[in-house]
């Protein structure tokens, strides 16, 4: 199937080596085996083993692409191109290395900001370059599929900017994580969005027209922001997937713009791959994109499960019980949520993986697809501190282990664990897949306090008689197991 | 719509569908680093952003052009390098267990 995508690029390279000689030939075919190398890159991704050797290759395939691009004719000077290319290697350095694995999700969210708004600025320079720089302007019939791919560019590119932003501050905190709504808030967010499909007609009609260029530039940007103000924390790997998929598609749709292939190809992969991560989102969340994008789940009210926690207590358990619990126990399944990684618990999760298994007890990690603020999440921060990913489990691997399960612990994780998702159809989980934690023989959750998840639910989990809370901060209640566990 | 036209449709469908296939296989354990990964690629607007700064197009294109480069230089150095640390991250245990391998 590779080898389709190869031919017409091929054809490609060939058609533009006719127009610009042996010069143009060498820089196609650059671009073609950046492509190649990234195609690789990104399949090596399906081996853990391999994956690092891959992703390499990829940027290997990236210099190559810059190369070629310096080689272009139509380059006169570097001076600048330098001066932003050191820029930005000033910034990103730090952004790559430095940057701590808890902090990832806002990480992410922040760079498409910056891939979204390079693709934007592409996008307004050539259109600037064809009609405000006082050249002659092309003839419309010629440029209309040129300015339909401008438009593409910027519409996905100024809309990527701002909800990326959003989604960076909902991340990082400095926006509220709850759902901020208003009355009539889908019905403006519509308006607008109309309006930018209109200045998109008007600029393919009179591709001249500076106005709706510009119009369409502004609109674009302000739907971004109340795109995803709505939106709750809990939601964010749906916005952030769905992002990283609107800022390749401005990548592919700048390639259309200016007749470049190697944009084209990783413009689509990159919109293939969010594409896929918030589909596969949406789905271990049971509910439609368009449930996610504008049902502005969790804002409270609305959501009445049938069930209440009057009559029931959940019952606590000291560090000193818990750990005599783990340490004897023979299969214990982890199950961590976004707790952990708010507590930045992970270093002791897995320092008391290792007692217990020292004691003779096998340790595995229950992971669900929507723990955590970003796809893979919790696997990132449990490898940071030295889990083995073969320890980590998907939600279809394990589930069926945890009725051999002794004890079970829920370290910060809610919903994701709650069994009304299977049992109670009046819940707004209802459908949810979950983790069947409830099945272990025994359960142990770390938990700050009887409060309610993000979806504001109840969970029946807690008030089982086979579980036990253990309450305090995650990390605190950790390091007491750890030494509990070692003193026995 | 050009010939060249048809070609870029035929070139960006056909991506697209190599992506899909191949993400689609990608375990929900490498999820995170995937995510850094095509943020990575998706500096390839460098290509478009060098064009823009080196071209003298006139100076606001410029600007631009140069604001644009830094910012996927940006993803570019910063992308390669997290997801090369993070995929560093990932090891296998010393004692093998029942996990099957590689499939999700």
């Amino acid at each position: 199937m590779t080898a389709m995508t190869f031919l017409p690029l091929l054809q490609a390279a060939i058609d533009g080596a006719e127009h610009g000689g042996t010069q143009e030939l060498v820089i196609q075919l650059t671009y073609l085996v950046a492509s190649v190398l990234f195609i690789l890159g990104l399949r090596s991704l399906t081996k853990p083993d391999q994956a690092r050797r891959g992703m390499q290759l990829a940027a290997l395939g990236m210099l190559l692409a810059i190369i070629g691009t310096m080689l272009q004719q139509e380059i006169l000077t570097f001076t600048w191109i330098l001066t932003g290319l050191v820029i930005g290697s000033i910034i990103g350095y730090p952004l790559g290395k430095f940057v701590p694995m808890t902090a990832m999700p806002q990480r992410i969210a922040f760079s498409h900001m910056f891939g979204a708004l390079a693709a934007t600025l592409v996008g307004i320079g050539e259109f600037y370059h064809m009609y405000q720089a006082g050249l002659p302007a092309p003839a419309d019939s010629d440029v209309r599929f040129k300015m339909a791919a401008l438009g593409f560019e910027v519409l996905f590119g100024a809309l990527t900017v701002s909800g990326s932003f959003m989604a960076f501050g909902k991340l990082q905190e400095f926006i509220t994580g709850r759902p901020v709504t208003y009355k009539g808030q889908n019905i403006v967010t519509a308006a607008l969005f109309l309006v930018a499909v209109g200045a998109f007609v008007m600029i393919i009609v009179q591709p001249s027209n500076v106005w709706a260029f510009y119009t369409m530039v502004l609109v674009s940007f302000i739907i971004g922001f109340l795109f995803v103000l709505p939106i709750g924390g809990a939601d964010m790997p749906v916005v952030v997937s769905l992002l990283n998929s609107y800022a390749g598609l401005a990548a592919s749709a700048t390639g259309f713009a200016i007749g470049n292939n190697v944009l084209i190809i990783a413009g689509a992969l990159d919109g293939a791959s969010g594409f896929i991560l918030s589909l596969i989102m949406s789905k271990a969340m049971n509910r439609s994109f368009a449930n996610v994008l504008f049902g502005a789940f969790g804002s409270g009210g609305g959501a009445a499960s049938t069930r209440t926690s009057e009559g029931l207590t959940a019952k606590s358990i000291t560090a000193e019980d818990a750990a005599v619990l783990l340490a004897y126990a023979g299969k214990v399944i982890v199950v961590p949520g976004y707790g952990m990684a708010v507590a930045q618990a992970q270093h002791q999760v897995r320092e008391l993986a290792e007692l217990i298994e020292k004691k003779g007890g096998e340790v595995k990690y229950a992971i669900h697809p929507v723990a955590g603020r970003m796809p893979g999440h919790m696997n990132v921060l449990l490898a940071e501190a030295n889990v083995p990913y073969d320890r980590m489990y998907d939600m279809e691997e394990i589930n069926d282990q945890f009725p051999e399960c002794d004890v079970a612990v829920v370290i910060g994780a809610n919903d994701v664990v709650n069994p009304a998702a299977k049992t109670d159809p009046g819940s707004p989980i209802y459908g949810m897949p979950i983790l069947r934690v409830n099945e272990a023989k025994a359960v142990i959750v770390l938990k700050r306090s009887m409060n309610t998840g993000f979806a504001g639910i109840e969970n029946d989990l807690f008030f089982d008689e086979k579980t036990s809370m253990l309450f305090g901060d995650a990390k605190a209640s950790l390091s007491k197991l750890v030494s509990e566990v070692k003193s026995l | 719509m050009s010939g060249t036209g048809i070609i870029q449709v035929y070139v960006f469908i056909l991506a697209g569908f190599v992506g899909f296939l191949l993400i689609s296989k990608v375990p929900p354990l490498l999820h995170t680093p995937l995510m850094a990964a095509t943020n990575a690629i998706s500096g390839i607007s460098l290509v478009g952003s060098i064009v823009l700064a080196g071209g003298q197009y006139g100076r606001v294109a410029t600007i631009l052009g140069v604001v644009a480069v830094a910012c996927a230089m940006t993803n570019v150095v910063g992308g390669f390098i997290i997801t090369d640390r993070m995929l560093n991250m990932f090891k296998r245990g010393d004692k093998p267990t029942d996990k099957k391998e590689g499939s999700a």
